[in-house]
């Protein structure tokens, strides 16, 4: 009893001083008023002063259309970018599961390979190739596929390739573990019963690997949602992600107040699915 | 003579440089329920998924009813596997599980439903339809891997061990219902075992294999009672194995010092006086006697160890030339104490040549 509350102080001390303590001075942020100074916030309670809080800034966070159309625009972005990760993750996974044992450790090493070299440097990579003179418009206007530039840069389009790019390989590596400890007799017995490889996929490979496809979505959706370099070096500027809003509200309009209850609300609207998945998984355990 | 059901010629497959299945060739008759039989490493089981289209051959022919299915991927083969581990979809109901192989058909959805109901009547299983493989014993699993399979209707079903995983109470009842499902199906069986015993029981046929190769191919009690190499005699009912030179009379000096006189069919197998000779002598008929052993057939032994059976007992002799044989009693007999010498006899007719 008393062994296992030690073993369970680190974690406990590393949530307490790393999730639990930043989450409630946010809380304490939201509550307060803006006000001009250092911080440019009046704290929501002092013993001097007493309660001076206010929900202020959490009201013009639900009154705002603003700020709720920043919401549904980023959980689409996270959504679309995480499907986009899984679609292009299953082949890859697929096909690191499949290969000789002694090929599966290099191959996953690949799919981390791009974290070497910086994020920066990647996305401006993209830039490189997306821009008007960039490589991709030069090629296409040197092969006579289009007669000026097109605007490739600071797209929607533009924006999701950067942050499937950067998410992908969060993607494949749960899904490559689901695939690699899976029962490989399962899908023979579907093939001896008449099924096509496709089919097997479908009605095998694909629901029983959902435990991982499901993480693997969660992995690239939750960083996404809140995602705020990628948008702005790539993405259109009129798009308006709570990552984006975030920055303005606390860097242009240092209005901290109004900063915190974003962040909180986007915790909050992220702690929702992953507990919808914590609910599912468990179920799934006979 | 009928068209075989399944034939194989001269079937090769290599796992880098061990040679798994060796130029094999096999017959399978329809309705037939044949076992093939042997040690781990044999090939038996590289060849039932070679059979199945899960392992491709380096060199030979598959034909199922006179077409060839070498080249064909397992989706396109008539013929069904049961898996060693069943390999039930663990996603799906009992139901869904067995309505897989009809589904992939295109029947059509009453068609389904009445066939799985009466393949899942015809194991007693009805009334499970709606529960997962983990919510079954693993009798009922074994149930439904085999109807998953049968309810296709295949010509040809192979079974990978499909008792091994059960519990030995199970298996001798698993195994004869097996039988009858194959009598009412009239499909060709094929199981892989490593059971001998199961082998003797269940099959029509015995194919005992020994290093990818056909040791002997024949109904159980011929490959019991005139087993054709040392190999075989020794995994079918562990037979005694006495070898010794054959000498011009037609008796035959044996190494652990007994005189053996085969019977003359036997002769005529055997090679010229002074070859060596083996023979197979099995463990129940060797009779005990009360007086002094017989000067040829016979022998005088210790008893070294000896093991009640319940339907008798087993009696572990040591030989005066070097060596052990087995000795087996009937219950009625009072065993003899170990230690004690006693006279062993047999019949001409109980040695059995083996090849080299």
């Amino acid at each position: 009893m008393m062994r296992r509350a030690l073993l369970l102080l680190p974690p406990l001390l590393w949530l307490l001083l790393l999730v639990a303590a930043p989450v409630a001075i946010l809380a304490g942020i939201a509550l307060s008023e803006s006000a001009a100074g250092v911080p440019p916030f009046r704290p929501p309670f002092t013993f001097d002063a007493g309660w001076q809080g206010t929900l202020e800034p959490l009201r013009s966070l639900v009154a705002d259309q603003y700020y709720l159309d920043a919401f549904l625009r980023s959980l689409l972005v996270a959504f679309a970018t995480a499907a986009c990760c899984l679609a292009l993750a299953y082949p890859m996974a697929l096909g690191i599961a499949a290969s000789p044992a002694r090929w599966q450790m290099p191959l996953a090493s690949l799919v981390l390979l791009p974290f070497w070299t910086g994020f920066l440097p990647r996305l401006g990579a993209w830039i490189g190739l997306l821009r008007d003179g960039g490589w991709v418009n030069r090629l296409l206007q040197a092969a006579g596929l289009t007669s000026g530039p097109l605007p490739l840069l600071y797209t929607e389009g533009a924006m999701l390739l950067g942050m499937v790019h950067a998410y992908l390989p969060f993607a494949v590596l749960p899904l490559a573990a689901t695939l690699l400890r899976r029962d490989r007799t399962v899908e023979e017995a579907a093939a001896d019963l008449g099924a096509r490889p496709w089919r097997v996929f479908c009605t095998v490979t694909l629901p029983l690997s959902l435990p991982g496809a499901l993480a693997a979505f969660l992995l690239v959706f939750i960083p996404a949602a809140g995602e705020f370099v990628i948008p702005e070096l790539l993405g259109p500027p009129e798009a308006m992600l709570v990552g984006r809003a975030l920055w303005v509200e606390f860097f242009q309009n240092r209005d901290w107040p109004l900063a915190a209850a974003l962040a909180l609300a986007l915790l909050a609207l992220l702690v929702l699915p992953i507990s919808l998945f914590q609910r599912l998984s468990g179920r799934r355990a006979p | 003579m009928a068209e075989p059901l399944l034939r194989l010629e001269g079937v090769t497959r290599r796992f880098g440089a061990t040679l798994a299945l060796d130029g094999l060739s096999l017959d399978v008759m329809p309705g037939e329920f044949l076992a093939l039989l042997g040690g781990s490493g044999s090939g038996k089981s590289t060849l039932l998924r070679i059979v199945a289209g899960f392992e491709p051959a380096d060199a030979g022919r598959v034909l199922l009813q006179g077409r060839d299915i070498t080249g064909l991927p397992p989706h396109a083969r008539p013929v069904s596997l049961v898996f060693q581990s069943y390999a039930l979809f663990p996603h799906l109901s009992v139901f869904d599980n067995v309505a897989y192989g009809l589904r992939r058909e295109g029947v059509a959805r009453g068609e389904i439903a009445r066939r799985v109901a009466e393949a899942l009547a015809l194991v007693g299983l009805t009334g499970l339809e709606r529960r997962r493989p983990a919510q079954l014993s693993g009798g009922q699993r074994q149930r439904v891997a085999l109807v998953r399979s049968l309810v296709k209707r295949p010509p040809l079903l192979l079974l990978d061990e499909p008792l091994a995983a059960l519990d030995a109470g199970l298996r001798e009842r698993t195994g004869l219902e097996l039988r009858a499902l194959q009598r009412a199906t009239g499909a060709g069986f094929v199981m892989v075992t490593h059971d001998q015993g199961e082998a003797l029981a269940l099959a029509d046929r015995v194919a005992v294999m020994e290093g990818g190769r056909l040791a002997q191919l024949g109904s159980p009690q011929a490959l019991y009672e005139r087993p054709a190499t040392r190999h075989v005699a020794t995994f079918l009912g562990a037979a005694n194995i006495l070898e010794g030179r054959l000498e011009a009379d037609g008796a035959v000096t044996c190494a652990s010092g007994c005189r053996l006189r085969p019977a003359p069919p036997a002769l005529a197998i055997l090679g010229p006086p002074g070859a060596a000779a083996a023979f197979a002598l099995r463990p129940e008929r060797i009779r005990l006697l009360a007086g002094a052993p017989p000067a040829e057939n016979g022998i005088a032994a210790r008893v070294k160890d000896l093991a009640y059976r319940g339907d008798g007992w087993m009696l572990v002799v040591a030989l005066p030339g070097g060596g052990e044989w087995r000795v087996a009693l009937p219950a009625g007999a009072s065993p003899p104490a170990p230690g004690a010498t006693v006279s062993l006899a047999w019949a001409a007719e109980s040695l059995v040549p083996l090849a080299a």
